[in-house]
């Protein structure tokens, strides 16, 4: 059996390589699929501390983390849709999705 | 005056169980005067040109006015004639002032019934002569506005039932008198007149304010009538006679005196009578309406209706110090005015002093004979004088525009209707006897004062007035009827067209008629006034003393016409500049009343000079005294501004500065971190979660929660 450090390993390299995407790319998609990633990360490492929990196989609460998973991918789903939304709401507007660009709001 | 009716109704419901207005007319009394008064505020609102409009509304105002007043007097003639009461009100709340009320209201008594016909009437008459007379003036809306809030105010001097609302629209008649006798004020002479007029008149309101004020704070009410809670009630005039003033004189008294001074500055009386030959300088119609027949008896009229309060206290048979005042002023002022009359050559001029001595008559006969005597003298003069005033009119404006006597002659031949209700004017101002009004009234008064038990002194003084009057009628009709026509020999005097004529012959009916409601035989007029019973007594002629009286007036009276006619008619005056056959006589006694016993010109050595004098020294103490302690005040102040100023600069701008800076700087540092860019945002957040990490690895490590 794959030991959990395995598992933590693999979400923390994936959730570095999100935030590097993030913080260094200057097109908003990119950043969002960075975002995503570093969502993915969190899920994975969810699902690992579950699996490897002592009480993974009981009834009762023993489906929580994998809940806990579902509903943080859930959200991540309606970010995605909401973050894309705005990012080609404002490319109709100004036709540019570079984020240095996205200036507006200064105060 | 919706919202008038409106509180009205309010209030009647609330006094509902003490007095209920019995008829239309009582509770609707206040149409009179409020109907005159839309008619001049309709009338200010009219462009220009609108001289019919004007003039229609002016005199259907009136017109409905004077049926009011009729149906007001047949209400209170019908209560008279069936004995009841003949004094009605209608009081309200005007003013709620915590525990005290200011109250309004309006009467409708014999006294009040009678001024109402008598000046809708002669206004009405007036009016209508006004459209004539006025024709080529071109501010002719303007005048018939002024016209119809004369009329209202005086309306509501008639029927309030209040001091204070008696005194709003006694102010509301000063103004208007103001704005008339100023109407024509591109001339000098007219808007000095008017403002002559405006502050004599105000020396006497100040006391009746006064007056006011004293009544209210002693008796806490303003009503005349209210039920026995008014002011001339005996409950109230009890506490007046109770409280004294100073010198001896009870509050009723020193009250009676100062609402006297009032009535005196309205009525021309001495020592205030200045104004009212000054006032000539108006239109004639105004002259007529206003300074001869309405205006000036307010202040006769406004006696009379505090006559309760002057009254008060009086032994029977006896007089009260207040009116014993009304009388010596009175006469003094009859004969005054009748001296100086004698003298003057312009027409207006005479009729005015005239008038000024026929008021003194009134108020004798107010104060020695009671309300009814002075005032049926009151009405049969505005009849009579109307009549002059309006008949001296149609002269000046038959001879255009003169009123010199000097300049006119033999008129009889050009004006013969002129002519002719003058002299009945003239006659019945003499008190030519029997057939004129004149007589009567004023024979009346004569008598009363001769029964007058304090002294005999306005007796004589009136009958004197009574020779000089006969007198200075007839040489003023000898001058502008007779003799021979002493104008510019171009011009030629014409008859004044209908709308003149026609008020004339009018007011010359009733010269003639209106005497025969107050003979001794048959006194209609003081049973009316005084609601008592009525019936035809011939044996009051046989009383004694009393035909010797009048018979000794009359011998005063011819001798007076006669005189006249033989100093000025018999003698025909050829020329204009020939010398006033009494100036020849005695040129030192003509010129002292020819410049009117120099009381203009005693007022401007005292009054005048005194003023002068005042306003010097409070020019000078405003220069030197007030000035420097003024300037010395202000250096001070703006040394202690200098002081401040240098704090203010270096202390408190300087730290203000400084936190300006600090925040200028913190702001830029905040306004870069802020500068709307997402990755920065996102690197700092990036840092803080790193931090944060290290911190919870460091703080786990060392506190042993954390393995590495």
């Amino acid at each position: 059996m794959t030991p959990l450090a395995a598992f933590l390993v693999v979400a923390a390299l994936v959730f570095a390589i999100g935030l590097a995407i993030a913080l260094t790319r200057r097109n908003a998609i990119l950043v969002l699929i960075g975002i995503e990633l570093m969502l993915n990360a969190a899920n994975l490492n969810l699902i690992a501390f579950w699996r490897f929990s002592p009480h993974a196989n009981r009834h009762n609460d023993g489906l929580t983390g994998m809940m806990f998973a579902i509903f943080s991918i859930a959200v991540a789903a309606a970010e995605a849709a909401v973050g894309l939304g705005l990012v080609i709401a404002y490319h109709r507007h100004t036709k540019t999705t570079d984020l240095d660009a996205m200036t507006r709001m200064k105060g | 005056m919706i919202a008038c009716s409106a509180s009205l109704m309010t209030a009647w419901e609330a006094r509902e169980s003490i007095s209920i207005p019995t008829s239309w007319i009582v509770a609707n009394l206040w149409l009179i005067p409020a109907v005159p008064m839309a008619a001049a505020g309709l009338i200010a609102l009219l462009k220009q040109p609108r001289r019919k409009t004007a003039a229609a509304l002016s005199i259907g105002g009136l017109s409905f006015s004077l049926l009011l007043a009729i149906v007001a007097f047949a209400h209170v003639l019908t209560a008279w004639g069936q004995g009841t009461e003949t004094r009605e009100v209608v009081n309200f709340n005007w003013i709620d002032l915590g525990a005290t009320h200011l109250q309004l209201g309006w009467i409708l008594d014999p006294l009040a019934a009678v001024m109402l016909v008598m000046v809708t009437f002669v206004g009405l008459l007036i009016f209508i002569y006004s459209t004539g007379y006025m024709a080529h003036d071109e501010n002719f809306t303007r005048f018939f506005c002024f016209l119809s809030l004369f009329a209202g105010g005086m309306l509501g001097v008639l029927i309030a039932n209040s001091l204070l609302l008696l005194f709003m629209c006694w102010e509301i008649v000063g103004l208007t008198s103001y704005l008339l006798i100023g109407f024509w004020y591109h001339k000098p002479s007219a808007a000095a007149a008017a403002k002559k007029a405006f502050l004599t008149t105000r020396v006497g309101d100040i006391f009746f304010l006064l007056g006011m004020v004293w009544l209210f704070a002693q008796t806490g009410t303003l009503l005349f009538y209210n039920n026995g809670a008014g002011a001339m009630e005996p409950v109230a005039l009890a506490t007046l006679l109770s409280h004294p003033a100073a010198l001896g004189l009870s509050a009723a008294t020193a009250i009676g005196l100062l609402i006297f001074a009032g009535a005196a500055g309205k009525s021309g009386q001495l020592p205030l009578h200045v104004w009212l030959p000054d006032a000539m300088e108006g239109p004639t119609p105004v002259s007529a309406l206003i300074h001869a027949a309405t205006m000036v008896a307010a202040g006769v009229y406004l006696v009379a209706r505090v006559y309760p309060l002057m009254s008060a206290g009086a032994a029977a048979g006896g007089s009260t110090v207040s009116l014993t005042v009304v009388a010596w002023v009175g006469a003094l002022t009859a004969l005054f005015g009748a001296l100086v009359a004698v003298a003057q050559n312009d027409i207006k001029r005479i009729l005015a002093y005239s008038t000024v001595s026929q008021l003194g008559y009134m108020m004798v006969g107010l104060a020695v004979g009671g309300v009814a005597v002075g005032m049926f003298h009151l009405i049969t003069h505005a009849f009579f004088k109307a009549l002059l005033f309006l008949g001296a009119g149609s002269v000046i404006h038959g001879c255009h525009e003169e009123q010199d006597i000097r300049r006119m002659g033999r008129l009889r031949i050009a004006m013969p209707l002129t002519f002719l209700t003058y002299s009945v004017g003239m006659l019945a101002l003499s008190g030519f006897p029997i057939f004129f009004s004149g007589f009567w009234s004023k024979d009346a008064i004569i008598g009363a004062a001769h029964a007058w038990p304090i002294s005999q002194g306005p007796f004589v003084l009136l009958l004197l007035g009574a020779l000089l009057t006969a007198f200075y009628m007839m040489r003023q009709v000898a001058y502008v009827f007779f003799g021979s026509w002493r104008g510019p020999h171009h011009t030629h005097a014409h008859e004044s067209p209908l709308a003149m004529t026609l008020p004339l012959s009018i007011l010359a009916a009733f010269a003639i008629g209106l005497g025969l409601l107050g003979t001794p035989a048959w006194p209609w007029f003081t049973s009316f006034i005084e609601s008592k019973s009525l019936s035809v007594d011939m044996h009051a002629f046989s009383e004694p003393g009393l035909l010797p009286l009048m018979g000794f007036a009359i011998l005063l009276v011819f001798a007076g016409l006669g005189a006249g006619w033989w100093l000025y008619a018999v003698r025909p005056i050829e020329n204009a500049d020939q010398k006033d056959a009494l100036e020849q006589a005695s040129p030192t006694v003509f010129g002292w009343l020819a410049n009117r016993l120099y009381f203009d010109e005693l007022y401007e050595a005292t009054v005048l000079r005194w003023y002068a004098v005042l306003a010097w020294l409070s020019d000078w103490l405003d220069r030197r005294l007030w000035g420097g302690v003024v300037t010395a005040v202000s250096s001070g102040f703006r040394s202690l501004g200098l002081v401040n100023k240098s704090v203010d600069s270096q202390w408190i701008d300087g730290t203000f500065d400084k936190g300006c800076e600090e925040l200028v700087t913190g702001g830029g540092v905040l306004a870069w971190l802020q500068a709307g860019r997402t990755p920065g945002y996102l690197r700092i957040l990036t840092l803080g979660v790193v931090v944060l990490a290290g911190l919870a690895l460091v703080v786990g490590a060392v506190t042993g929660q954390v393995r590495l």
